[in-house]
């Protein structure tokens, strides 16, 4: 049987503020356990939550930056289940009305075309503790740091019929979201969790399957390979004609397998109730508007303006662009007079190579914008080969200068001087006589890789300084006046 | 609207209390007795009267995102029954 994927996503995205959705507490990561825990996170009684406006602001940013509608009176529900971490019994949602309703998501996809994801809606929601298992022997530990911070769900129908599609939309959420300065985006750091909502049905087919749902996975490579072992096991089982159970199921990436939460399957019925220890959240135009105004060049729309205003082609502008801090590098190149196309080729190859390898973020490049702009001015002038400009990039790597300091120093420039050149290549051609009767009695194309010779010589005896353009028509020149 | 045992039962579960099985049936009869006033309720038409999700007519003030809370981590935990390395400690949680 042949068996089409339908996919829905849940992603929760932890929102940059500095305090926590509904107290004072602080939101940074890597404080020792329950440091940053107040009265209010650790539910104790009598306590009253009170809303963080950065967390409303936010949440209404991504809705603008999606097109969605926001709504204008949004209300917090309590979704009731008993867990260690969460200490109140409920955790404080949006259930029936949330703060961002309906909008369509463009997604750019490898091939350049975009891809429209529907997005239900995003609820604003305060985060659960951390429940350390491993630590203590007989115990669970328990880490309220985490209670009360601000997430954003953000939920999609069930659009996706691949993993590709699935993580091509992850990548442009994480782009967005990191553009629109509202969360930091760090995966590692739970800062975007993904839960991934499958089921396979016939091809051809119009109905839904029935769907497991795959918890709480935290890298896009981990998505990848999740939605692919979660296929497998789907299909596997409707082959054999047996059929799914709907389940909450976790992805074990060591052994790339999914498995059954088996203890989340009874407490699936949350109750939910409007939160009486809250008013609406009332959005009206004027604030729209207001932040609205705020709203940054979007990764979309600079993707666009990067094709037409600087001649980038689909694939460098997909990119440069998802990383606003490489975005804005590039940027600077361009704007301190590098040549746009070579700009890109340049950060998207040796600069990011160089990055990668050395584990340093493109804000901490050892080569500013400035100094890669006139590393290029000397390439496109003629100053420096190919070759010779990856010396010079060693060069300002090692932060020896800028570009005409390292080739001043180096002695790099690139020798284009007709008459030295002349009296190279009649060097080369005098010294190699059996080479060059070999070439002259070769055919077109033999002629073609025998010249070759010549020109590795002659680079060689210039230490690599030779303009190769000029080399090859000055060498084709004497050899035929040979004959 | 009729309850059964059973329905009590899962009610209770989730809400993590204990009815002993001598408490089930009056509880189960109790529950449908508030049960059939909500029905009541629900033969009133509704349609055009909007949700109320609070009773009071205002609606949420917000907070500067300004960090207030200190470490106050030896007081709260004071009560609690187990506490190591700054952990609170349950008993074993397995998933």
């Amino acid at each position: 049987m042949s068996w089409e994927t339908v996919m829905g996503l849940e992603v929760h995205l932890q929102l940059a503020t500095q305090s926590k959705i509904f107290s004072g507490s602080a939101t940074a990561f890597g404080a020792a356990p329950n440091e940053q825990a107040d009265a209010v996170d650790l539910g104790m009684p009598g306590m009253l939550p009170v809303l963080n406006e950065e967390a409303v602001r936010y949440a209404v940013k991504f809705g603008l930056g999606i097109g969605a509608r926001i709504g204008e009176r949004s209300v917090f529900d309590r979704k009731n289940y008993f867990y260690p971490d969460l200490p109140k019994g409920y955790q404080v949602s949006q259930f029936f009305a949330p703060i961002v309703c309906e909008g369509v998501f463009e997604v750019p996809l490898e091939d350049g075309s975009l891809f429209p994801v529907r997005i239900t809606r995003a609820h604003l929601e305060e985060d659960a503790g951390k429940s350390v298992h491993d630590a203590f022997s007989r115990e669970t530990g328990i880490d309220l740091n985490r209670a009360g911070t601000p997430l954003l769900e953000i939920v999609t129908e069930p659009d996706f019929r691949s993993a590709e599609q699935a993580v091509a939309y992850l990548k442009a959420l994480h782009s967005l979201v990191t553009y629109l300065g509202i969360s930091d985006g760090n995966m590692a750091e739970g800062s975007m969790r993904c839960d991934i909502n499958i089921s396979l049905r016939e091809k051809g087919s119009d109905a839904l399957g029935t769907r497991t749902e795959i918890k709480n996975v935290n890298s896009f490579r981990f998505v990848e390979r999740a939605i692919h072992s979660e296929y497998e096991r789907q299909a596997d089982i409707l082959d054999s004609g047996g059929s799914i159970t709907q389940e909450t199921r976790l992805y074990d990436a060591e052994q790339n397998v999914t498995r059954s939460m088996r203890s989340k399957e009874v407490a699936n019925d949350y109750r939910y109730f409007p939160e009486p220890d809250l008013l609406p959240i009332v959005i009206d135009a004027e604030y729209i508007e207001a932040v609205r105004a705020t709203l940054p060049e979007l990764p979309g729309a600079k993707r666009a303006r990067f094709t037409a205003d600087y001649g980038l082609n689909d694939y460098d502008a997909a990119l440069l662009v998802p990383n606003h801090a490489l975005a804005d590098y590039f940027e600077a190149v361009v704007t301190a007079r590098g040549a746009a196309k070579p700009a890109a080729n340049w950060i998207l190859g040796d600069l990011t190579a160089a990055l990668n390898r050395n584990e340093i973020d493109i804000t901490s490049s050892p080569i500013s914008a400035a100094q890669l702009a006139g590393l290029i001015a000397r390439i496109e002038d003629g100053t420096l080969s190919s070759k010779l400009a990856k010396q010079v990039f060693d060069g300002l790597w090692a932060g020896e200068g800028d570009a005409d300091q390292i080739i001043e120093a180096r002695g790099l420039k690139q020798v284009s001087d007709s008459g030295a050149l002349e009296s190279m290549v009649e060097a080369v051609i005098a010294d190699n006589p059996d080479q060059v009767a070999q070439y002259l009695a070769a055919d077109e194309t033999k002629q073609k890789k025998l010249s070759g010779f010549f020109v590795g010589q002659i680079m060689k005896a210039s230490k690599g300084q030779a303009n190769p353009q000029m080399i090859n028509e000055l060498l084709l020149k004497k050899l035929n006046d040979q004959s | 609207m009729s309850v059964s045992p059973q329905d009590v039962e899962k009610v209770a579960l989730l809400a993590r209390l204990a009815i002993s099985e001598s408490d089930l049936p009056e509880v189960t009869e109790r529950f449908g007795r508030v049960l059939g006033l909500v029905d009541e309720l629900n033969t009133i038409d509704t349609e055009t009267v909007v949700p109320m999700s609070n009773p009071h007519d205002m609606h949420q003030r917000l907070r500067p995102d300004i960090v207030t809370g200190q470490n106050d981590r030896e007081n709260l935990m004071a009560s609690a029954p187990a506490q190591e390395q700054g952990y609170f400690l349950v008993p074993k949680v397995i998933d």
